[in-house]
């Protein structure tokens, strides 16, 4: 006990407690820097929308504690039942880019003059940032001046407003974020496909493997990683798609293509929108969507990991 | 906490009064103004101000800030709330409602009490709310009918005073092929001028506003008539085709180019119809026609652009000189002319441009408004309720057939909202 107190030894004991421990205290500290940010700007908020979500608070004046009840208003909130049936209907069909990116990038997996310049066209949609795809497509879509209706009026076609009509608009809009998504999806597989093995092509080819059973058998369960991650970029991308929704309807028309981010936005930080309790209730509902996909990608990369130590 | 605050505010405001008599020559420190005045035109108008008023007082330094207009309307929430400005923009009426109600805005009544604002009496009351005064006005436009003169020469039609014209003048322009309305209601609130006007003209104005105070119900029988007068024009044809898709500034070409002949707005738009290539011998203006026979006070609506004191505001004596400075009927006559805004001033001693617009716009709402003067739909009514109701107001101008549904969910949110 009194060992300590001897000025001879002291130095020579904090060093070797940092020795023993650097194994772990270095991550640690190379960590908590990052540790920090995430608690303060990621984890916290999710618990003060928690927090908020059970009052009535115009964001500027004094929050009254409310329950539960902007969960029940939800419940028969019309605009929110449409928003909610909108984000399924971009999860589901944001998806096509997967299929449609795997299809370009097979038929640009191959070696011909020029192929390089294809390749980087087919990429360019994404690299466009997501507002100008909105006003091109938007354009694109104008009743009377747009490229579509002026197509469709060659063909002897009659004219169709997709913006305009409600039915319409929210599939209008998925058109629009499937161009660069697409492009996406293929650059994926692209990477992936550089990395399937000859070897196994060959032999699948002396088996007499050919066409689709050849892709379903031998390609695909290579490209398992990139499908994976394709498919995770695009429920991601499915789930924030608020910036084309913004430029293209601002989600008319009469509120048909918002989706929970864009109505949650309108609600509590819009330009008439002064119902933060509200809004983050809404953002709560996001969130539960979101924590389904989420754990299901943790799970998942857990298990590849696990599978990557034993094997 | 609210309420001391409030005290806190009107204290120092007191004590501003008592030092006041001098207050024109010994401004010190530094006056911080965030303006919404983005547009080309009024932006000038701005920074001329504030360098003028700066010159004015050599112990003062004007420190402005001019924020999107669009970008404005929400910002200025963290504006007022952190590190606030002494001077800010901001709209009339029930617009100011939640910063009033928060405490944001500085209750400037003892002001206004002791004559700082002479010539401004009459627009007092859309600068009040809860019975105290929180801000000055420095701009108002009227709104009204914008028509295409040489098309109305054309079919031989005169500027209609009563519905009955309306529709004829409307049937002939029709049968013509063309369309008798521009509308863009993408961004909602054009549509909810034209409700504005036919319930104005179908109910007087007084049931408008108690609309908007929220005293009567949405599926009222007089609603609904305001709605059937509504849809004349809509089964007829009146209105062009997919206005849901465009903006109000996306529709103008289609009036430029004489495929519609009028628009409902307000005058703002002058500026870019002029633009668009068309002389004021093709242009005219007309008030909208009276509907009801019985309402025979005509309401007309007329924005009112203002300034404001946050509540937190470092340099209050500056404010208020400024605030003096803008509403004088000097500075008034200058920045609404039409070198300026081109706009009304709101000083009754300020002269009115020479300008056609701006002349019809005055004698109207100064000879033939008795009805009264509302402000607009997004500033009339609760924020919250205006975003709903004009959600309403342009599903009913595409689908008039849900009209029922649209007035239950407005009735929903009425009663949800007061």
């Amino acid at each position: 006990m009194t060992a300590p107190a001897t000025p001879l030894h002291q130095p020579r004991l904090e060093a070797t407690w940092m020795q023993r421990n650097r194994m772990t205290v270095t991550p640690i500290l190379f960590l908590l820097p990052g540790l920090l940010f995430f608690l303060v700007y990621v984890i916290s908020p999710i618990f003060q929308s928690f927090n908020i979500s059970l009052y009535r608070w115009d964001g500027l004046g004094e929050a009254r504690f409310i329950g539960l009840d902007n969960y029940r208003e939800l419940a028969t909130d019309r605009n929110f039942e449409i928003s909610l049936w909108n984000n399924l209907r971009w999860l589901v069909l944001y998806l096509l880019a997967i299929p449609l990116g795997l299809f370009i990038a097979l038929f640009l997996n191959q070696t011909v003059t020029g192929i390089r310049l294809y390749k980087s066209l087919f990429f360019f949609p994404f690299v466009l940032s997501q507002v100008v795809v909105g006003l091109v497509f938007s354009w694109f879509y104008l009743p009377r001046e747009g490229l579509l209706n002026a197509a469709l009026q060659f063909f002897g076609l009659g004219t169709v407003n997709i913006l305009g009509n409600p039915d319409l608009a929210t599939y209008g809009i998925i058109a629009a974020g499937l161009w660069p998504q697409t492009a996406y999806c293929m650059i994926l597989y692209l990477t992936g496909l550089n990395a399937v093995d000859p070897e196994q092509v060959e032999a699948g080819r002396l088996d007499g493997a050919k066409g689709w059973k050849m892709l379903w058998y031998v390609i695909l369960p290579q490209l398992k990683p990139a499908t994976f991650i394709a498919f995770v970029v695009t429920i991601i991308g499915a789930l924030r798609s608020f910036d084309l929704i913004s430029i293209m309807t601002n989600g008319g028309p009469f509120g048909s293509t918002r989706v929970l981010s864009f109505y949650m936005f309108e609600q509590a930080l819009g330009e008439y929108g002064f119902r933060m309790g509200y809004g983050s209730a809404i953002a709560v509902v996001l969130f539960g969507i979101m924590l389904v996909f989420i754990a299901y990608f943790l799970w998942q990369m857990w298990r590849d990991e696990r599978a990557a130590r034993h094997g | 906490m609210r309420s001391i605050f409030k005290t806190g505010a009107a204290a120092l405001a007191v004590t501003t009064i008592i030092a006041g008599s001098a207050f024109a020559q010994d401004l010190s420190g530094t006056l911080r103004i965030i303006s919404d005045m983005s547009d080309p035109a009024p932006r000038a108008v701005m920074e001329g101000l504030a360098a003028e008023f700066d010159e004015m007082h050599p112990n003062l330094t004007v420190n402005l800030t001019v924020v999107d207009r669009e970008a404005w309307k929400t910002q200025i929430r963290n504006a007022l709330s952190a590190n606030p400005p002494d001077v800010v923009n901001w709209y009339a009426a029930n617009r100011m409602a939640p910063f009033v109600n928060a405490g944001l805005f500085m209750d400037i009544t003892e002001w206004w009490d002791a004559g700082d604002f002479a010539g401004l009496e009459s627009v007092r009351g859309a600068l009040t709310q809860n019975d105290r005064v929180w801000g000055v006005p420095y701009t108002y436009y009227q709104w009204g009918v914008y028509y295409r003169e040489d098309i109305f020469n054309e079919l031989g039609l005169s500027e209609p005073e009563t519905w009955e014209q309306e529709l004829a003048n409307c049937q002939i322009i029709i049968d013509s092929g063309r369309h008798c309305y521009a509308i863009g209601s993408r961004f909602l609130w054009p549509a909810g001028g034209w409700f504005d006007y036919l319930n104005m003209r179908t109910n007087g104005f007084d049931f408008h506003m108690a609309l908007a105070r929220g005293e009567v119900p949405w599926t009222d029988d007089r609603v609904r008539a305001t709605f059937a007068n509504w849809r004349q024009l809509i089964d007829m044809g009146g209105f062009i085709p997919d206005h849901q898709t465009y903006d109000w500034q996306e529709a103008l070409p289609l009036m430029i180019n004489g495929e519609a002949t009028a628009y409902l707005m307000g005058n703002f738009a002058v500026d870019l119809m002029r633009s668009g290539g068309l002389t004021d011998d093709q242009l005219d203006f007309y008030q909208f026609p009276m509907i009801n026979p019985e309402v025979t006070a005509m309401g007309e609506d007329a924005p009112t652009d203002t300034f404001h004191v946050a509540a937190g505001a470092q340099n209050v004596e500056a404010a208020r000189a400024f605030l003096q400075f803008v509403t004088s009927a000097e500075v008034q006559t200058r920045i609404n002319g039409p070198e300026g805004l081109g706009q009304l001033p709101v000083n009754a001693n300020a002269s009115v441009a020479d300008d056609e617009f701006i002349q019809q716009g005055f004698e109207m709402l100064s000879q033939n408004a008795t009805g009264g003067i509302a402000q607009f739909f997004d500033r009339d009514w609760p924020a919250e309720m205006a975003s709903v109701g004009m959600e309403g107001l342009q599903e009913f101008m595409v689908f008039p057939d849900r009209l029922d549904d649209i007035l239950d969910r407005l009735e929903a949110a009425r009663q949800r909202v007061y």
